[in-house]
């Protein structure tokens, strides 16, 4: 049963909402730009001819540890993506599976550091320590904001969280609104879209970490992007607005959450310079994590 | 922390030209910058040499294909300078008139390439859009979207038709309010005034020093601009503001390439309704002996040409310095102690154009002539023989 979980929920689903995703956000940040934009399939088309490329290891390279990145930062996404599903339909998650969701959500990142750090080269090297430096300065306002809904729910079990909405969902409180806000920014960081984008910064360090992949471990990182963008806004989702309903007009809810969340994502990426290592770490220490802290006060005391 | 290189080129989606920085790095931090040019050489000048003086017109247009009418302007004011002769009035003005819409288009893909470097590929693209417009307006008015082929020794090719001019007011006016949107987009975004504001600074004492040119020395305070230190063309004929700023730093640099555009939108919309009538060619014949410069400001700077002439009907030397030659060297004033993330827009901020710079000898590391101009002609028909051998004889 678990193997059904894993590859139908997990990867499947995943994949597919994932690579949707990936295309409204092209289409969105096209017409934005004035440019048509892809077809609905370029996603697919992507991925399928990365996966029939030549796979090249560089001279000097770690072998295993740069061909094993891109499975263990994908395998990441699964399990956490399945533990989502598998709490959203089954109510079948265990106790203390919040704090799963909260690591296995950071293994996407490590696999980049991973893989940049394997390949040796300089520009690799340069875009995983930035990646590093960008994973401390997020995390901590991330975990903040995700424990306003634990806070408001009194329990770590993401069923628990969903089932205590059905009443009101947490983004309707002041708390839930400035975590939503500082989780959104978060997500922001954890996808490495702009003004986050420090690590791959295409025109300083050349894609970065994964500078040096092509072919199937390439076409493996880009997937686990694309299913990264359907994973964390479903968390969000799972986290202040209850989970995805499917009753009646509760299904249009929720596609207006989500579509929302990427909206919101793409429309930030799009109205944005880049902005420096230097600064995003002092922007997620300084007020983000202040907002959070608020946010976690305002929860404690139940508003 | 030990030190490393980052290389920036030869080929690097920074630019599309090729182009060698090493970046000697700590850390994130730059400590030393070598530059190497010499990717893309085309030996024009030979080229220039061996065609007649108003052959020469159109390869120097080729030398950018952006400031593809800087060149021209260049070559045709050194041309006259050895009679020395003037050109009619309606020939300044036409003049003018493309110098400024080439202006206006390649400040506008400045401003979309600096966009892109900074990841914000919204501006990129919009900035693009606009320079479209312009292209159309230069395609009503020569027939081309770029190497207008306009200039000729002695005044233009083609003349304006006056039914075309309102229609290209019109197009002028219509990019205005996107303009003025776009402008308020850059200089008040708080995030680009944190990335851009004191990065990359180039004093005013740097400035002279490395002789910067163009926007590069107006935005450190340096008021350097040949259309009005020696006025040329249609310039002295109307009121236009020179842009100088202060700080030089990369946000200095794009407030100077934006402003400027808005000038230069003013000189179209003069020159357009105040052409004046008269002859558009002085239909010189022999070029006497002697030699001649001519510098106009390009959108990037200083373009200086000069021509030597023996009395025959090609020039007997041909010397071309674009302005981004001048500008290379303040690299090593604006990037050292800044980070990485910060070299590449402080790169771009001189708007650097290498297919203009590159035509040059090549040396070994140690400074020995490898090949002069003779050589690398030999070895090019060398080339040409063999592939010829390899396709069968003649």
């Amino acid at each position: 049963m678990t193997f059904v979980y894993l590859l139908v929920f997990g990867f499947a689903a995943t994949a597919i909402l994932g690579l949707i995703t990936s295309w409204i956000d092209r289409k969105v940040t096209a017409r934005v730009q004035y440019r048509v934009g892809p077809p609905f399939l370029q996603p697919v088309y992507d991925i399928v001819k990365l996966l029939g490329k030549e796979t090249v290891i560089p001279a000097g390279a770690s072998k295993v540890t740069f061909l094993i990145a891109p499975v263990i930062g994908i395998s990441g996404v699964i399990a956490v993506a399945t533990l989502f599903w598998v709490n959203q339909f089954f109510s079948e998650g265990f106790m203390g599976d919040w704090i799963v969701a909260i690591y296995l959500l950071a293994i996407p990142s490590l696999s980049i550091i991973l893989g940049g750090f394997a390949s040796r080269n300089p520009l690799a090297s340069l875009g995983a320590s930035r990646e590093m430096k960008l994973v401390i300065a997020y995390e901590l306002p991330f975990i903040l904001a995700a424990l306003v809904p634990v806070i408001n729910s009194h329990s770590i079990r993401l069923s628990v969280i969903i089932d205590s909405q059905a009443g009101g969902v947490f983004a309707g409180n002041i708390s839930g609104i400035l975590a939503l806000i500082v989780a959104i920014l978060c997500v922001q960081a954890k996808l490495a879209l702009v003004p986050f984008d420090i690590p791959e910064a295409e025109t300083e360090i050349v894609e970065g970490p994964i500078v040096e992949y092509s072919g199937p471990g390439l076409a493996i990182f880009k997937l686990m992007k694309n299913m990264l963008f359907f994973t964390l806004p479903f968390f969000l989702i799972i986290l202040f607005f209850g989970g995805l309903r499917f009753n009646g007009i509760n299904i249009l809810w929720t596609i207006l959450e989500y579509v929302g969340i990427v909206a919101i994502i793409t429309v930030i990426r799009n109205t944005n310079p880049r902005v420096r290592i230097d600064q995003a770490v002092r922007f997620f220490w300084g007020p983000m994590t202040l907002i959070a802290i608020v946010a976690v006060i305002l929860a404690s005391k139940g508003l | 922390m030990g030190k490393t290189i980052i290389p920036i080129g030869p080929y690097h989606p920074l630019q599309e030209e090729p182009e060698f920085f090493t970046l000697t790095v700590e850390g994130e931090t730059v400590v030393d910058i070598d530059v190497r040019i010499g990717y893309n050489h085309r030996g024009i000048e030979k080229l220039s040499e061996m065609k007649t003086f108003e052959n020469s017109t159109f390869v120097v247009e080729r030398i950018c294909g952006i400031c593809s009418t800087s060149h021209p302007f260049a070559y045709t004011r050194a041309v006259e300078d050895i009679f020395p002769m003037e050109v009619s009035m309606r020939s300044k003005y036409i003049r003018t008139i493309i110098a400024e819409g080439e202006r206006l288009h390649s400040h506008l893909l400045w401003l979309g390439l600096a966009g892109h470097f900074l990841g914000y590929n919204t501006v990129y693209m919009w900035a693009w859009k606009l320079r479209e417009e312009i292209l159309d307006v230069m395609e009503i008015l020569s027939g081309n979207r770029n190497n207008y082929a306009m200039f000729k020794p002695g005044g233009v090719r083609r003349d304006i038709r006056s039914e075309d001019i309102p229609i290209c007011i019109s197009k002028i006016d219509s990019i205005v309010p996107t303009l003025v949107m776009l402008k308020k987009a850059v200089l008040d975004d708080p995030v680009l005034h944190a990335r851009l504001k004191g990065v990359g600074i180039m004093s005013y004492q740097d400035a002279i020093d490395f002789s910067a040119l163009g926007p590069t020395s107006r935005a450190s305070g340096v008021a350097r601009d040949v259309r009005k230190d020696s006025p040329y063309g249609a310039y002295q004929e109307m009121e236009w503001d020179m842009i100088v700023t202060k700080n030089g730093d990369v946000f200095d640099k794009a407030v100077v390439r934006i402003l400027e555009m808005f000038e230069t939108i003013k000189i179209l919309k003069y020159c357009l309704n105040n052409l004046p009538d008269g002859e558009i060619d002085a239909k010189i014949k022999d070029v006497p002996p002697g030699e001649g410069i001519g510098h106009i400001e390009a959108p990037r700077g200083e373009t200086f040409h000069y021509v030597k002439s023996d009395g025959t009907n090609r020039p007997m030397r041909h010397k071309v310095r674009a302005p981004t030659f001048m500008n290379f060297p303040t690299y090593k004033a604006t990037v050292k102690g800044q980070t990485i993330s910060d070299a590449t827009i402080i790169l771009a901020a001189i708007d650097p154009c290498y297919c203009c710079t590159e035509r040059i000898a090549v040396k070994d590391d140690k400074g020995r002539m490898l090949y002069n101009g003779q050589d690398l002609i030999r070895l090019s028909r060398e080339k040409t023989e063999k592939i010829r051998q390899r396709m069968g004889g003649k």
